[in-house]
């Protein structure tokens, strides 16, 4: 702060704080001989409805000197009067740090005692998942659901299909790097409406929603072509690229004629976001143990 | 009966208390007007790009500061939340500023990159189809509604003669850079960039 500001403040609060007390001093009256049965200020209504002009009472009046001393001290002691950093020390980062440090050294020898611990194990350990429940509600219901179910579009947790792999290497890499999974726009590659309606009859066929007529069937070459390099030629998909398995029950955007219609011809980008920064690795390890113990249970 | 000279002579009474109420503001509000802490921007804080800064008066308009917070304050419970508290850098942009009071909605200062843009879209468009136990409202006009390049022009013209450094071709450019974007569109923009100057908390 420059030192003109700092005599501002400084000089500027100390003399309001004086010219308060003065004129509080100035203008009270105190004491018996003040009290006086004919000092009225000259208001009357209804005849004889008078305003007096006695003391104020003297703890109503000493309050007011007990505040300006408190304003006084805590002057002292706290940053405030400009540069001043008040005797005590106190400043807003140091308690921001010292709540932190405290933090730390309650909760690390329990992070650290379970990243110690193997992953499977961590799993069965009541005292993680409680954890690992408490970051998956702040981190992940807001895409995932408070029953980690999911919603279109984002994941069921709670199943036994895992779009980018459930083990420990997988999910820490999730959680950490984020995915991105791209379905590209495939409407133009598969030669007009008709085109894409029997792709769309043959991907679900797969699945046996339906079954496949000749129509259908007549797009398994193009499918082997277009769609194998994602979702394998008999459609079980790829984790390496998130690319769901299309022969199961368990679809991402929706099962039915319109959804996979919509997927196919406007393409899909499921996104989630990095979580690394935000969790750091102890937190990463646990969570992902959390995510896989949800694993199995539909 | 001192106290009489002052309430007897309206001249006297109106001068301090004038004084009694400007004291205040002139040595707590001035020297911050002044200060460099809270005018020169943050490390990685530059003016909105035009789409942004028109999600920024959509976000105004919508009131979105009646139930969201932009600001983190120094508390852990806070920043392992949300992320890195907020500082005044960081606002320097923002006429006004949308700390916000209440949190009805979780903060935003650092929601940018948290969610991606088709989450943004689909909770705006209906909050409850991603988040049953949602009570904010949806927001679907701001879907069918452009983005007026004219009036964002004007905006940044403004806000250059304000004093913010937007150069001659940013707005120049500034109609161009929301052509054929909807409110929406520059509402997800603006979400998306919110607070990711600072990210690494661990």
């Amino acid at each position: 702060m420059p030192a003109f500001w700092h005599w501002f403040i400084a000089a500027g609060t100390i003399a309001f704080v004086i010219w308060c007390a003065w004129l509080i001093s100035w203008s009270s009256k105190q004491g018996p001989q003040n009290i006086a049965d004919d000092d009225v200020v000259g208001h009357t209504w209804d005849g004889d409805l008078e305003e007096w002009n006695n003391p104020a009472p003297k703890w109503w009046l000493y309050l007011y000197f007990i505040t300006i001393a408190w304003a006084v001290g805590y002057m002292i002691a706290y940053p405030g009067l400009g540069s001043w950093e008040g005797v005590i020390g106190w400043s807003q980062e140091g308690q921001y740090e010292a709540e932190m440090q405290a933090a730390a050294e309650r909760y690390e020898p329990i992070y650290e005692r379970f990243a110690a611990m193997e992953f499977d194990t961590l799993q069965d350990n009541d005292e993680a998942m409680s954890l690992g429940a408490s970051l998956y509600a702040s981190y992940c219901t807001t895409c995932h659901g408070s029953d980690a179910r999911g919603a279109t579009g984002y994941p069921n947790l709670t199943d036994d299909d895992w779009l980018w792999g459930g083990t420990e290497a997988a999910l820490t890499a999730t959680l950490t790097h984020g995915r991105s999974g791209v379905m590209p726009v495939l409407a133009p590659a598969l030669g007009g409406d008709a085109g894409v309606d029997n792709m769309v009859s043959y991907v679900r066929s797969l699945s046996e929603l339906i079954e496949a007529d000749a129509a259908a069937n007549s797009a398994k070459p193009m499918f082997v072509a277009l769609c194998s390099a994602c979702h394998n030629a008999d459609g079980s998909g790829n984790p390496v690229f998130g690319a769901p398995n299309l022969t199961d029950d368990i679809w991402l955007y929706g099962s039915s004629h319109d959804a996979v219609h919509t997927t196919i011809i406007s393409g899909r980008n499921g996104i989630m976001p990095a979580h690394g920064e935000l969790l750091g690795e102890d937190r990463t390890k646990i969570l992902a143990a959390y995510v896989a113990s949800l694993s199995g249970q539909d | 009966m001192r106290h009489e000279t002052i309430e007897k002579s309206l001249n006297l009474m109106m001068v301090l208390i004038v004084v009694a109420i400007s004291v205040g503001g002139l040595i707590e509000i001035i020297p911050l007007m002044l200060s460099s802490d809270a005018t020169e921007p943050a490390e990685n804080i530059e003016p909105y790009p035009p789409l942004r800064l028109a999600g920024r008066d959509i976000y105004v308009r919508e009131g979105c500061y009646n139930c969201h917070s932009q600001m983190i304050r120094p508390f852990r419970s806070e920043t392992e939340r949300y992320g890195p508290y907020t500082t005044a850098g960081e606002t320097v942009y923002d006429r006004p500023f949308q700390f916000g009071s209440k949190r009805t909605g979780p903060d935003l200062a650092r929601v940018g990159g948290r969610y991606s843009d088709a989450w943004q879209r689909l909770h705006l468009m209906d909050p409850r189809a991603l988040v049953p136990e949602s009570n904010m409202p949806a927001y679907p006009w701001l879907a069918e509604t452009m983005v007026d390049g004219e009036l964002i022009t004007t905006k940044l013209k403004t806000l250059q003669f304000l004093g913010d450094p937007y150069s001659d071709e940013d707005i120049a450019g500034a109609a161009a850079a929301v052509e054929g974007k909807t409110e929406l569109d520059a509402m997800i923009a603006y979400l998306q960039g919110l607070g990711t100057n600072r990210k690494t908390r661990r």
